[in-house]
């Protein structure tokens, strides 16, 4: 089973991209569970939500307390929730941010970490320049895809196709698209450099 | 047809392939989105020949819901929490009237303190209300038992709460098979009324009875809850056939051969508890599941014939009769009167604590060894609790307890679980 964490702010789509992720998961014929941490809905509040992804039924119904993966969608959370409580060593990371990690102050933190596992794309940049708005879940899926490989992007999209449609799911998919060459970008550089090192 | 979607979705559509006539509905969380569903549904004409009412309060939905349903029309509303309270009056109506109305309970928790979050409080709370009440294990098995709920309903003439966990599985997204229309309309027949208000043939419904024949009439209730003891199994049976699936049914066990410690509980959590368990087997462990889907009637004969073989159980509830301590530990303590088992009772996950495989796992590892007390609230904070009762001790004036509680704790809302 693969469990991510989605963190982000209320009126960000946070509850929202833990949802289509599961439709991704569930268009490749896999089980999804996908679930908010409940109460904290207010525009501008640290919010979270859930995603399991298995190959069997998922029974399981604690929240997601050692995640596979995180998604950040506002890194301004970084010092206010201890976002990164219970992740596996080594696991993923994928920060909404156009700094680096050293740059937001996780140098230390990421020291031992597979680089190909640690990603930054600025989704919320994306979105704007995409759809016109700042909304960065959906392009951080696009990103998920190329650094987890858990999903497909073409998953991503069909399940961007599930919830919007017209000009707002082009925008969206395009979002997406771009965001997951990005992220594929970065992690196959780290690789390299994790190969010559 | 497999899809993927919300709880609160999967039970809107299964409801409005039941073809209700009237729905009526005043709006609480965790139970909106399945009336705002059903409402988009009947706007757009998806839900053909089916009245949406908007009511001023959830004692007003009940109560629409009784008039029309004396008309002779298919009644569906749902509620949660504060909202079941406020409408208990004219829910023992509905069921005292013999008015087969089908409610979603999306199970939340009752304040004071305000909590939003799931457990089991509410329709608890109206266990003696004469409603038939079912729990949902899954969505799959929510959207299931409405379609079991109807059909029930309307042969016994009695109303049927189903009940699922609210957010834990109301705003759920995972995988549902959603029946055909052909499947449903093969399943439950149109509403036949026993009595209906008409017209063209004036009765009334509702008259006052005095001592002469109340026990008579109050007995009948319970002789029909009786009936459904017999008829819930084999409606699962009768499911099975159209839909493929075995959901429903009184109870369930989960690894319950040779188990000499069995887990009782209802909803979402038997989830987790199966997962626990499987652990569990795994380590040489002899634990089971016992799963009641049917608490309203209560199935005693089936609990008793589950436990018989074990040599003790925790009944793992998400309610507290205070001053008492379990509402379904009671409950199953009687149906196994007289087999000479240790019985454990654990309140778990009020007001959305999570409930956790690791807790779960310790739990029942200390009650494998006989080391429970015979009440236990699980995960629970002791030192927020002594410091409470300490100021209380020392202070006259203490000052509100879930305030100086919370204060005591610090900012949670930041906190993952």
């Amino acid at each position: 089973m693969f469990q991510v964490r989605i963190h982000g702010r209320g009126g960000q789509g946070v509850v929202t991209a833990a949802e289509m992720l599961s439709i991704a998961a569930f268009e490749e014929g896999r089980h999804a569970q996908a679930f908010p941490s409940f109460g904290s809905e207010r525009m501008g509040a640290p919010v979270v939500a859930f995603c399991r992804i298995a190959n069997r039924e998922i029974r399981l119904r604690e929240p997601i307390m050692e995640p596979d993966a995180l998604i950040i969608q506002d890194p301004t959370l970084l010092h206010q929730v201890d976002v990164f409580a219970g992740l596996k060593k080594g696991g993923y990371i994928l920060i909404n941010t156009n700094k680096s990690f050293e740059e937001l102050g996780l140098g230390d933190f990421i020291r031992d970490w597979p680089h190909e596992r640690l990603c930054t794309v600025a989704a919320t940049d994306l979105s704007k320049k995409h759809v016109g708005r700042p909304m960065p879940n959906v392009p951080l899926l696009g990103g998920f895809a190329a650094i987890a490989g858990v999903i497909k992007l073409e998953s991503v999209i069909m399940a961007i196709n599930s919830r919007f449609s017209g000009k707002v799911a082009a925008g969206n998919i395009a979002g997406a698209t771009e965001a997951y060459d990005i992220v594929r970008a970065e992690t196959e550089e780290a690789r390299k450099e994790a190969a010559h090192a | 047809m497999l899809k993927q979607c919300e709880g609160s979705h999967a039970v809107a559509e299964a409801v409005a392939l039941c073809r209700p006539e009237v729905i009526c509905a005043y709006p609480i969380s965790p139970q909106t989105h399945i009336v705002e569903g059903l409402g988009e549904m009947c706007k757009s004409g998806e839900l053909a020949d089916c009245e949406f009412i908007n009511v001023e309060s959830e004692f007003a939905a009940m109560s629409v819901a009784i008039g029309s349903s004396a008309a002779g029309a298919r009644t569906y509303t749902a509620t949660a929490s504060q909202g079941l309270l406020f409408m208990v009056e004219a829910v023992y109506n509905a069921s005292g009237l013999g008015l087969p109305i089908v409610m979603t309970v999306a199970n939340r928790a009752i304040g004071a303190p305000i909590n939003i979050w799931n457990d089991h409080s509410d329709s608890l709370s109206q266990r003696d209300c004469g409603w038939i009440q079912l729990f949902a294990e899954t969505n799959q098995e929510a959207l299931d038992l409405h379609i079991q709920a109807f059909k029930l309903a309307e042969e016994l003439s009695l109303p049927v709460m189903v009940c699922m966990d609210g957010f834990i599985l109301t705003h759920a997204y995972e995988r549902v098979d959603m029946p055909t229309q052909e499947q449903v309309d093969a399943f439950l027949p149109p509403y036949e009324p026993r009595q209906v208000l008409d017209p063209a043939e004036p009765v009334s419904i509702g008259a006052m009875v005095g001592p002469e024949a109340f026990m008579e009439v109050r007995y009948l209730a319970h002789a029909k809850q009786m009936q459904a003891l017999e008829r819930i199994p084999q409606m699962a049976e009768e499911f099975q056939k159209v839909f493929g699936r075995k959901i429903g049914g009184l109870t369930h066990t989960y690894r319950g051969e040779d188990a000499e410690t069995m887990v009782v509980a209802m909803g979402s959590v038997l989830g987790t508890i199966k997962d626990v368990v499987d652990e569990m087997r795994d380590a040489g462990h002899k634990v089971g599941v016992l799963g009641i889907t049917s608490f309203r009637p209560f199935p005693l004969d089936a609990i008793r014939e589950a436990l018989k073989g074990c040599k003790r159980f925790v009944i793992l509830e998400k309610s507290l009769a205070v001053g008492i301590g379990g509402i379904v530990a009671t409950n199953v303590r009687l149906a196994v009167t007289g087999l000479g088992l240790k019985g454990y009772t654990v309140v778990a996950g009020l007001g959305g604590r999570a409930i956790t495989k690791k807790s779960l796992h310790a739990l029942f590892i200390r009650a494998a060894r006989n080391e429970l007390g015979p009440l236990t609230f699980l995960d629970l904070d002791w030192e927020v609790i002594n410091r409470q009762l300490e100021r209380e001790r020392l202070t006259r004036r203490s000052g509100p307890a879930a305030e100086s509680m919370l204060r005591d704790l610090g900012t949670v809302a930041s906190k993952i679980a």
